[in-house]
């Protein structure tokens, strides 16, 4: 765990020294959410249209951040240094732990503008919170290892959208769903199984690639 | 020898369960005569899900093993399962035109079905574009075992949150099924068949496999 640990806090260096990923997911939330409110208005959508907005606002710019840590790693040639110095699992975990923080901060960032600019509101903070942070879960764990997966092929920038998009649109409805009922007052017992769908799928796919990363990584 | 008689049984029986299914069979009360897709559509489905599990415990086998012929073989029963799933899609569209009265119309049966050819396009996009044979082979079977993972969610989280018109699946809740016993005969002999059909086609195409190493081997 402790090397896990490590290999974050490499990655969280390294990156603030180019601010790739960063820039490119921020960038991309903002661009998007700004063609959005150009294009509809603030005061012409429903709740329904309006958190299916946002997820695909966010999953996009998800697919525009989440694959830069292990394409890096391969483009710079320091995959093979990261594999002699420690173990495959903390690997993943690091750039798990990595992926879900960089989620996280551009939730931070777009979730309230969201809020602000297209008058979402929102009934129920809690489902709606709790499905944000499990639905993160579940994107940065899918996301890093499908990146994982494309940062060893010979395209990689077309191929991880397409790659992910198809494993993580349970992520995406019961997100989605989870969303339209915190915005239409819904009773919290109505959303439990969104956020049950949320939780399970995260538990699913991080285990998963757990399992599986060390066929990628020590290939 | 043998081959050839059981090749000769298999398309007998599985022309006898085309003629069954549009002569024998009665119709179900209250039903037009569209309904008799259901000899056609539900085994196709059937053999989507076997095909896929076949090609997902090979890639499992690939990582294993590491033997070359594993991944070969997964690619075979994916293929095979992305074609009846076109033809599983195909079928249940026309009874959705027939029975709901438009051909495609997101009800969560067909996005499963949607998604889990996207997921299988998807597989053969990504080995189409990496070059070498091993590493391929690796990454395409996490890839298959990955998206084996996620296919529940969409039988079973994704129709619970959507209200599905579907006619109850085979494996229904009351673990019942409603048929006649002349309907219930073509009903099972076409699964038989087709499952029967399924096997033969992966065995073609294991053959052609092998002989394609072997061919590679004397080359070089």
């Amino acid at each position: 765990m402790y090397k896990a640990w490590l290999v974050f806090r490499k990655d969280i260096q390294q990156e603030f020294k180019t601010r790739y990923a960063l820039n490119a997911i921020f960038l991309f939330a903002i661009v998007t959410l700004t063609a959005v409110s150009f294009s509809i208005g603030a005061f012409s959508a429903g709740p329904e249209i309006l958190s299916a907005l946002l997820w695909i606002i966010l999953f996009f710019s998800s697919m525009s951040g989440l694959a830069h840590i292990f394409v890096r790693e391969e483009e710079t040639h320091t995959a093979d240094t990261l594999k002699l110095v420690t173990t495959s699992s903390s690997v993943f975990l690091g750039k798990l732990l990595f992926n879900i923080i960089l989620l996280f901060s551009v939730e931070l960032l777009v979730v309230p503008l969201f809020i602000g600019v297209m008058n979402f509101v929102v009934y129920d903070g809690l489902v709606f919170v709790l499905s944000l942070v499990f639905g993160s879960f579940g994107l940065a764990g899918g996301g890093t290892i499908v990146a994982a997966i494309i940062s060893k092929s010979n395209t990689k920038g077309a191929l991880f959208t397409v790659l992910a998009f198809p494993i993580l649109l349970p992520v995406i409805v019961s997100g989605i769903s989870a969303a339209k009922k915190a915005a239409t007052n819904a009773p919290f017992v109505s959303a439990t199984s969104e956020l049950q769908a949320l939780f399970a799928f995260a538990v699913v796919i991080i285990t998963a690639g757990i399992l599986l990363f060390d066929f990628i990584w020590n290939e | 020898m043998l081959v050839k008689l059981l090749k000769f049984i298999l398309y007998f029986v599985l022309s006898s369960v085309i003629y069954g299914a549009f002569f024998y069979a009665p119709l179900a009360k209250g039903l037009g005569e569209y309904t008799r897709v259901l000899y056609f559509h539900v085994p196709t489905a059937w053999i989507t899900v076997i095909a896929f599990a076949v090609g997902a415990l090979f890639s499992g086998l690939y990582l294993r093993k590491k033997i070359l012929k594993y991944d070969l073989w997964a690619e075979a029963a994916n293929q095979i399962g992305l074609l009846f799933g076109v033809l599983a899609t195909i079928t249940g569209s026309i009874w959705a035109k027939m029975s709901w009265g438009s051909f495609w119309n997101w009800d969560p049966r067909e996005t499963s079905i949607f998604i889990l050819l996207l997921i299988y396009a998807a597989y053969f996009a990504l080995r189409s574009a990496v070059e070498q044979a091993d590493r391929r082979a690796a990454l395409s079977a996490v890839y298959d075992l990955l998206a084996f993972v996620t296919v529940p969610f969409f039988v079973f989280v994704v129709p619970r949150i959507y209200e599905s018109l579907h006619p109850d699946p085979l494996v229904n809740t009351q673990g019942k099924i409603h048929m006649d016993g002349k309907m219930l005969l073509v009903f099972l002999s076409s699964l038989a068949a087709y499952t029967a059909a399924f096997v033969w086609l992966l065995k073609q195409r294991i053959d052609i496999i092998r002989i394609q190493l072997q061919l590679k081997q004397m080359e070089n």
